[in-house]
């Protein structure tokens, strides 16, 4: 079994937040997709970082700030090596997934023009559909929806079908934060490139949970953040190909992202520093690296055999509960079960599972189109990371029956 | 019955409980002695906003006092609402702006008060107190 080879219990001491209680009872934590928790190793680095060499990057000739610009700098070409990117220059630290999309919308503000079109997945978190939105009705382009199936699975053939000359920009996620699925994203990619378009792939709920190749993806931009990834809240990362990086304008002018300013004219630095104005976050870039590293010595491949252990078991066990609706089984998905009981609102059963002592998200997840494509109000979501067991998954499994038999 | 005295009635039946299974299950059973709003007025511009789950206020005047009906789609704001109306319905609509909600915390409701809290309890006792301030300025 996986778990022996993983030892969870000594990987569950790394992590001082899963000592506590919650209610009076021992919590247990499964809303590892809206954040994950942060092991010693990574606080050690942000303390460490206050501690010992806080300063400012890049600027300074003094030894703190030598010693913060090559942790900063160390860490961006850690996630370079992780993701796989041909050159360090082609990550950008953002403050998140969200911050980083919306900087390659921004740029496309100038490359889109009307009688463009916009695809956008029916999957997706409103962190991707609102700023494509946004694109869209700044410049005239068209914005259309790759749709989905009842698995939560999105329809390759309608996608095909929407791709055309006119497509410039394609939008989706690699792992539905709502349902899990697990997109084709090679497949996607490939087509796109066939009819022309860039490819935006919002990697937030991938990244966690296996490794990422973005050469072997061929995604133009990639996104992900740290804090779903052992990392602080805070920081994130685009990646970008070279070319495409060039091309965009900046996002925001500020220090930092100049090489020359006159009043006449400013000349913008070179990749990555163009696209990061002013003080970053240096800690937190630093502590992404951390993160990192954590995740790596532990293995992604590891963990993602371990967590799918983890949702084979709970889907098992929350079938077994009468009345149990689990939405989007796809095949193919990360450790997210999204589901409802008939007759029972998926608030009333998330306040009683709190009141136990387990957190789960309940409501529609920011992607309220899925929420409408199902004709529910929302879900229960439970989502698991490699530090949690089995046996909490027999305490969220008697913790929901305890709960419909409350509410019924 | 006025508020302050509902509102002691009301803490004592919660006080006779020592676990959170208890006071959630009177709460639950509370929401099935509320007043229900009429079909009719279950329009979207009577839903409270703010909450994770529906619910939907109605209010209205008898002999100078104002009346609520209320219903939710989930049963624990359901319950919640339940007890707001118990206390407030059938008041003066003064007396209801100047009531005193602090209660809920006696109940061991507390973590509901927070604002953050999906469940909207204080937007609840808002739209309220609203309502009760809308009529008593027509009073006025």
């Amino acid at each position: 079994m996986i778990e022996s080879t993983l030892d969870i219990q000594t990987l569950r001491k790394d992590f001082p937040i899963l000592q506590r209680e919650v209610n009076g009872q021992a919590l247990v934590y499964l809303d590892n997709a809206a954040t994950s928790q942060t092991p010693r190793q990574v606080i050690k680095t942000i303390t460490d970082y206050y501690e010992r060499y806080n300063a400012n990057i890049h600027r300074g000739a003094h030894t703190l700030a030598q010693e913060a610009t090559e942790a900063y700098e160390e860490a961006r070409k850690r996630i370079q090596s992780h993701f796989n990117a041909r050159h360090s220059h082609e990550i950008i630290f953002t403050s998140g997934t969200t911050h980083s999309i919306n900087l390659v919308t921004h740029g496309f503000q100038s490359i889109l023009k009307a009688g463009d079109e916009v695809l956008v997945s029916a999957m997706e978190h409103h962190s991707n559909i609102v700023p494509a939105q946004i694109l869209c009705e700044k410049t005239g382009a068209t914005l259309k929806v790759i749709p989905m199936n009842h698995n939560g699975e999105l329809i390759l053939e309608d996608y095909k079908k929407s791709l055309n000359a006119n497509t410039k920009l394609v939008f989706f996620n690699h792992v539905s934060n709502a349902l899990g699925t697990v997109n084709p994203v090679k497949k996607m990619v490939f087509l796109a490139h066939e009819a022309g378009a860039a490819v935006v792939v919002d990697g937030a709920q991938a990244a966690p949970h296996m490794s990422i190749d973005v050469q072997e993806l061929d995604a133009d931009f990639y996104t992900a953040s740290a804090h779903k990834m052992c990392g602080p809240t805070g920081i994130g990362m685009l990646y970008g190909k070279e070319s495409w990086l060039q091309k965009l304008p900046p996002y925001q002018g500020g220090g930092e992202m100049i090489s020359e300013v006159t009043f006449e004219k400013t000349t913008y630095a070179d990749l990555p520093h163009k696209f990061e104005a002013g003080t970053p976050n240096i800690c937190g870039g630093i502590a992404f690296g951390a993160a990192i590293t954590y995740l790596e010595d532990i293995g992604m491949d590891l963990i993602a055999g371990y967590e799918n252990e983890l949702l084979e078991y709970a889907n098992e066990k929350l079938m077994d509960v009468p009345g149990m609706h689990i939405y989007g089984p796809s095949a193919n998905k990360t450790s997210v079960i999204s589901f409802n009981i008939e007759g029972i609102h998926p608030y009333d059963l998330g306040t009683l599972l709190d009141k136990m002592g387990i957190a789960v998200r309940t409501g529609h997840h920011c992607a309220q189109p899925i929420m409408d494509f199902y004709e529910i109000p929302g879900t229960v979501r439970v989502s698991f990371s490699f530090y949690n067991t089995l046996e909490e998954v027999d305490m969220l499994a008697s913790g929901v029956s305890r709960a419909v038999k409350m509410l019924t | 019955m006025k508020i302050k005295k509902i509102q002691e009635e009301i803490t004592e039946e919660f006080g006779m409980f020592d676990d959170w299974t208890q006071r959630y299950e009177h709460m639950i059973d509370l929401g099935r002695s509320l007043p229900l709003i009429e079909e009719q007025y279950k329009l979207d511009e009577n839903l409270i906003k703010g909450c994770q789950s529906k619910v939907w206020v109605h209010a209205e005047m008898e002999d100078g006092k104002l009346v609520f009906t209320a219903d939710s789609d989930a049963i624990i704001t359901k319950g919640i609402i339940a007890i707001l109306v118990r206390v407030l319905s059938d008041q003066k609509p003064q007396d209801i702006i100047d009531a005193d909600m602090e209660f809920i915390d006696k109940i061991g409701l507390k973590e509901h008060l927070s604002p953050t809290r999906a469940n909207g309890l204080v937007n609840m006792i808002k739209q309220l107190k609203l309502y009760a301030i809308a009529y008593q300025t027509q009073l006025n």
